[in-house]
């Protein structure tokens, strides 16, 4: 039996609406923290994929939701592989900075929701999750941390 | 059961011994061990060890301590660690962490980041008083302790702690990390995250507020400083000596 087995992995997005460009100096030092975090990312156990522009290393270039909407979308094996990058690494000291280069969201921002082990989400699946979420609140389809729903058949868990 | 039959338990003073002693050790602590510790015999303080996972503070496993496997290796050893769940009693009856909750989610809402930063950091000034800024590690380890931080000392394996991206467990972690000799690079890392329930809740907001207060408490310009450095299991922040970042022309290993 293959460890990392999983029926379902965690897909998670996330928006982030710059307070200045991307090439402001006001937002340089977030700019400074991509490649290193998403490196983190990348090399973080229970990591699974996460969406980059095709010839780029990230993904701030694509902007579905807004011109200075910049989405995170990313896959993980389980809820505390994604917690535990988010909250318990050097992407924690990003999220500190978060007021520096982000504008407040009045609505949900970051949706999670499972998918079955090896589908890679599309963007626009994506946001159709944080839209469900946004209007009809926490579901099985789409939650949040304070929200968390066990992945399907998840037993004991 | 209840916490205050659960923290009762500990009135017995020989339990209350063996609990700070595993407590402490941030690891899985064997009989002999807690025995020897404590200063009681192997069988009164199997009783008590066994007494306390009972009561819900530890939790008992069985491992083989001395690394060995298959024939000849013995029976596995029972061990024990402190237990995670929180224990509390307040009498008369108060509830600070529902209100700590709203009030965090409020001002995660609000995005009150800075204001409840420059809150905290005073807060740590004014509990530092009118003293120069802690002076070295072993003081910072003195100072974290008194709030509830459970500092220990760390071998430092660079500037960036690369350790942390491995997810070493706390058990390999511990045995050796309070060896550190003199002259060697160490760093402080603390076991216990006072502020446990509202930062798993608003992270980013409750890890700043805690990182701003230990800024506060510790200084900001002298010879050690608090940085965030986040891994799992721990308290947000490490605290290390200023020359670890302000001077790169020397040991530039890089």
């Amino acid at each position: 039996m293959i460890p990392s087995a999983h029926a379902f992995h965690l897909a998670q997005l996330n928006l982030a609406t710059l307070r200045h460009p991307l090439d402001d100096p006001r937002t340089a030092p977030f700019v400074e923290l991509l490649d290193p975090v998403n490196a983190a990312a990348d090399a973080a156990p229970g990591f699974v994929w996460r969406l980059v522009e095709e010839g780029t290393p990230d993904a701030t270039g694509l902007r579905p939701a807004g011109e200075n909407v910049i989405v995170n979308l990313s896959v993980w094996e389980t809820r505390d592989a994604l917690w535990d990058f988010a909250y318990r690494s050097g992407h924690l000291e990003v999220m500190r900075r978060r007021r520096e280069w982000f504008q407040r969201h009045v609505e949900a921002h970051l949706v999670l929701w499972w998918v079955p082990a090896g589908h890679l989400p599309t963007v626009g699946e994506a946001l159709d999750r944080l839209a469900d979420l946004r209007a009809h609140g926490p579901s099985s389809r789409a939650f949040t941390f304070a929200s968390f729903t066990e992945a399907p058949g998840a037993a004991g868990a | 059961m209840k916490d205050i039959d659960a923290i009762a338990v500990l009135g017995d003073p020989v339990r209350r011994r063996l609990y700070e002693y595993v407590a402490a050790q941030g690891r899985e602590v064997g009989r002999n061990e807690a025995a020897e510790a404590t200063g009681v015999a192997r069988t009164l303080a199997a009783h008590h060890l066994d007494k306390l996972t009972e009561a819900g503070l530890l939790e008992s496993g069985s491992r083989r301590l001395t690394g060995r496997s298959g024939p000849g290796a013995g029976r596995p050893a029972k061990v024990y660690a402190r237990a995670r769940a929180e224990r509390s009693v307040s009498l008369p009856g108060r509830d600070y962490r529902t209100a700590a909750e709203l009030l965090a989610e409020a001002a995660e809402q609000a995005g009150l980041d800075d204001l409840l930063n420059e809150a905290a950091r005073r807060r740590g000034e004014a509990l530092r008083g009118a003293e120069a800024p802690c002076g070295d590690l072993a003081e910072a380890m003195r100072m974290l302790a008194a709030r509830g931080y459970e500092p220990h000392l760390e071998r430092g394996d660079g500037p960036e702690g690369a350790e942390g991206a491995e997810g070493v467990d706390r058990a390999e972690g511990g045995e050796g990390a309070q060896e550190v000799t003199e002259g060697e690079t160490a760093v402080v890392r603390m076991r216990n995250c006072p502020f446990h329930a509202v930062s798993e809740r608003f992270p980013p907001l409750v890890c700043g507020m805690n990182l701003a207060l230990l800024e506060g408490l510790l200084g900001t310009d002298g010879p050690v400083r608090a940085r965030m450095d986040a891994r799992p299991g721990e308290c947000c922040v490490v605290v290390e000596p200023s020359e670890n970042v302000v001077e790169p022309s020397k040991n530039n290993e890089d």
